[in-house]
């Protein structure tokens, strides 16, 4: 039983892998003070950005590569990497329709299943569709604005609503936050950014779709949403990127702040390029994502289905400092082939009556290397904390690995913190009982790792859950016997 | 319908099953009975196609094409079906979903058109009246923090909803509260017809008495040592298997003296 292989079932093709053939923006290799000022003019941006940008580089200039992670890579050359690197337009800025975006890059969006064409989109979904490093396209804007919601690009939102930027950019990751942050905040060059106004439930799920398509070029996108008091928004993040065979790094930032009594939900289906079955190329994902529960009552909740990238590091977080908040992680992690993911969470109880649930699933198969790594820290002001956490490891083949990393700080007596954790191999036994009423051996381990990761598909809305299932199914197609 | 020849099973380097005959023709019910480690299970999980027996010599034929080739699934769209006498869960998957997807598996490799979540919600319903089981039963993950019962129970609600041509039922009736026992016999009996046989692998008399098998077998020492109606099944209840056993050892030590004359 301990040797049973599926990794037939795994190695299938990564669809997304093309590339666009469209002409780039020079930009120049490397980074320095000048390449930044450069960025922020290329965006017209207002003197407190370019500043703050100045700012974190210096500060990054100081900080080295964390290395606590589970993670193995070459070394990363920063100066190699072009910092900028943005479809050329005729006009030099931002297309005002769609008539104006080039159709290749609406072939290429249609090709990828997310048409911007709002005829033609998903009913009920917005989406901001990001291509290397600019937002290329917003779709049903004007519909949102009638409510006050702003959903624009991030670039857009610092010329139109700066005030809002400078208030909250960097209030829940600082720039000085951790290496990848730092260097986010120096070069980050777009993303979305969403203010939902006080007593506004957002009427259509929120959507960004970022798209790798330059080589050689790092994207760095910065999402920034805020949930007015009594506001709520629920919001969708995809990511695919061409096949190629050098890696290329990916460090975003995404900030949540929920004020008193909003609700944000933030869900991401990641699926970057993975790197080939030897482990040559693939995106290598360093991400920081945190939420804060500003106000009292407040509810933020992070979904991720990660089946991409060759390195996956990241910890979505909520800080519970507003009385009676709730903070919510759940998570599917797939790794195969030589994928390596450290993913988890971190919350951080401040407030009273503070409540926080983990729910994490880890898929390893191949050679893949999959770790749960998560804080639950309970301040002592934090009287009545709860936190319930499930670590469910499911092991796929005989050379891969699952680790587990939890770490507890409980400064106040009253807290209750539960930690549950799991490992089991899918078992020779269960797939006989399923092959024996009719199912093939793809359709059992579906149906097996699906089970295994329900308490997570569910809570994705529902025009992401059925991608989510799909990109799971796929990842687990393959040539049976 | 199952024609069983000569058939001799080692596992892991053991013998097991030591030359198995057995013919089994459509609307027939056979009970199989025999002490523990007998080779009763075993014999049941290879007519399934489960891997790590080595058929060492034999043939079994299903429908009047070889078996053994056949992976677990294509026998199962062929129209065999095992009970398991330890039923695995499969944690997260609703029991509904399991069996709408085995459903239509088998549908499919018979042509015909997959049944949608509505009708089969209709049809899965009708079973589980039949069975005087809970729609509950639908909707919790398989057979997970099942009873016992409740497992076997999912046994026969599978196989009322695949409706196979040879039923194998592997100690189904074992641990079974009475109640439980009328709906195992409920439901192998509302299968019985002419074109359908069962395989019943049992240790006790007792569900005889419901379900009233065409034969009865005595498998001891991996081969069939005794065969009749079902009489013998009484006869069993009265005497244990011991004195079967014996000859059964008697039985090797001939086989052997004949191998040491030649
Ligand atoms: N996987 C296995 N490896 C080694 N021995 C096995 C295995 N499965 C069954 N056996 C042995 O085969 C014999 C018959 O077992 P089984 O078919 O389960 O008997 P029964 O169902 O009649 O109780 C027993 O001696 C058992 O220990
Ligand atoms: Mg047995």
């Amino acid at each position: 039983m301990g040797n049973l292989d599926l990794q037939p079932h795994f190695d299938n093709e990564y669809r997304w892998g093309f590339v666009t053939d469209i002409e780039q923006e020079p930009f120049p290799q490397g980074l320095d003070g000048a390449v930044i000022r450069r960025i922020s003019a290329t965006k017209g941006e207002p003197a407190f950005m370019m500043e703050w940008r100045l700012r974190a580089y210096q500060h990054w200039l100081t900080l080295r590569e964390p290395t606590w992670a589970t993670v193995q890579h070459p070394p990363i050359h920063y100066q190699d990497i072009y910092y900028y690197a943005a479809p050329k337009t005729a006009s030099g800025s931002k297309p005002k329709s769609l008539a104006e975006v080039d159709p290749q890059l609406l072939a290429t969006y249609e090709k990828l299943g997310i048409p911007l064409q709002e005829r033609e989109a998903l009913a009920g979904v917005a989406v901001d569709a990001v291509f290397d490093s600019v937002s290329v396209a917003t779709t049903f804007k004007d519909k949102l604005e009638t409510l006050g919601i702003v959903f624009c690009s991030f670039s857009e939102a610092v010329r139109e609503h700066p005030e809002l930027v400078r208030q909250y950019l960097g209030s829940v990751v600082p720039y000085t936050d951790n290496f990848f942050a730092s260097l986010n905040s120096a070069v980050f060059s777009d993303g979305s950014f969403v203010y939902v106004p006080k007593g506004v439930n957002c009427p259509m799920e929120l959507s960004t779709y970022f798209r790798i398509n330059a080589s050689n070029s790092g994207q760095f996108e910065r999402t920034l949403i805020i949930a007015d008091e009594g506001a709520s928004v629920s919001y969708l993040e995809g990511c695919t990127a061409p096949r190629r065979d050098e890696s290329q790094l990916h460090a975003a930032v995404v900030e949540l702040i929920a004020l008193k009594d909003a609700r944000i939900k933030y869900s991401t289906v990641q699926n970057w390029y993975p790197g080939d079955a030897d482990g040559r190329g693939g995106i290598f994902n360093f991400v920081t994502k945190r939420g804060e529960c500003r106000g009292d009552n407040a509810h933020i909740s992070w979904t991720q289905v990660e089946t991409g990238s060759a390195i996956t590091w990241k910890y979505p977080s909520c800080i519970l400092r507003g009385d009676n908040t709730v903070g919510e992680f759940y998570s599917v992690a797939l790794t195969n082939h030589h994928q390596q993911a450290d993913t988890g969470s971190k919350m951080i109880h401040i407030g009273r009556n503070t409540r926080s649930t983990i729910v994490s699933k880890g898929i390893s198969a191949g050679h893949g290397s999959n770790a749960y790594r998560g804080l639950v820290k309970v301040l002592a002001g934090a009287e009545n904390a709860r936190n319930h956490t499930r670590c469910d490891s499911l092991l796929m083949s005989p050379d891969c690995a699952a680790h587990t990393f939890p770490y507890i700080e409980v400064k106040n007596p009253s807290a209750k913190v539960e930690h549950e954790a799991s490992t089991s191999k899918i078992g020779e036994d269960q797939l006989f009982y399923l092959r024996s009423r009719g199912l093939s051996e793809e359709d059992a381990v579906n149906l097996i790792v699906n089970g295994f990761c329900k308490e997570v598909l569910k809570e994705l809305p529902m025009e992401f859950a059925v991608e989510a299932q799909k990109l799971l199914a796929v990842s687990l197609e393959g040539a049976v016997g | 319908m199952l024609q069983i020849h000569n058939l001799h099973v080692n596992v892991a380097g053991n013998d097991i099953l030591n030359g198995i005959d057995l013919n089994v023709r459509p609307g027939e019910v056979h009970a199989i009975m025999g002490p523990n480690g007998s080779g009763k299970s075993t014999l049941a999980q290879v007519l399934a196609g489960r891997d790590g027996y080595e058929i060492t010599a034999g043939s079994v034929h299903y429908l009047d094409q070889d078996l053994l080739p056949l992976t677990p699934e294509e026998r199962a769209r062929a129209g065999i079906f095992l009970a398991f006498q330890y039923p695995l869960e499969i944690p997260g998957v609703a029991n509904v979903q399991l069996l709408r997807t085995a459903l239509n598996s088998l549908r499919r490799a018979r042509g015909e058109a997959e049944m949608d979540a509505i009708d089969f919600l209709e049809f899965v319903k009708d079973k589980l009246m039949l069975l005087g089981m809970d729609d509950s039963f639908l909707f919790r993950s398989v057979n997970e923090g099942f009873s016992g019962g409740e497992k076997k129970r999912n046994e026969i609600l599978q196989m009322a909803v695949l409706e196979p041509q040879l039923a194998i039922l592997d100690e189904t009736d074992s641990g079974l509260d009475i109640d439980a026992l009328h709906v195992v016999a409920q439901g192998v009996n509302s299968l019985r017809n002419a074109a359908h046989a069962i395989i019943l692998v049992t240790h006790y008399q007792r569900l005889l008495n419901y379900i009233v098998p065409d034969q009865v077998h005595v498998l001891a020492g991996g081969r069939i040592v005794r065969s009749g109606g079902r009489e013998l099944a009484l006869e069993l209840e009265q005497k244990g298997y011991a004195w079967l056993e014996d000859k059964a050892s008697q039985a090797d030590n001939a086989a052997d003296l004949m191998e040491a004359r030649l």
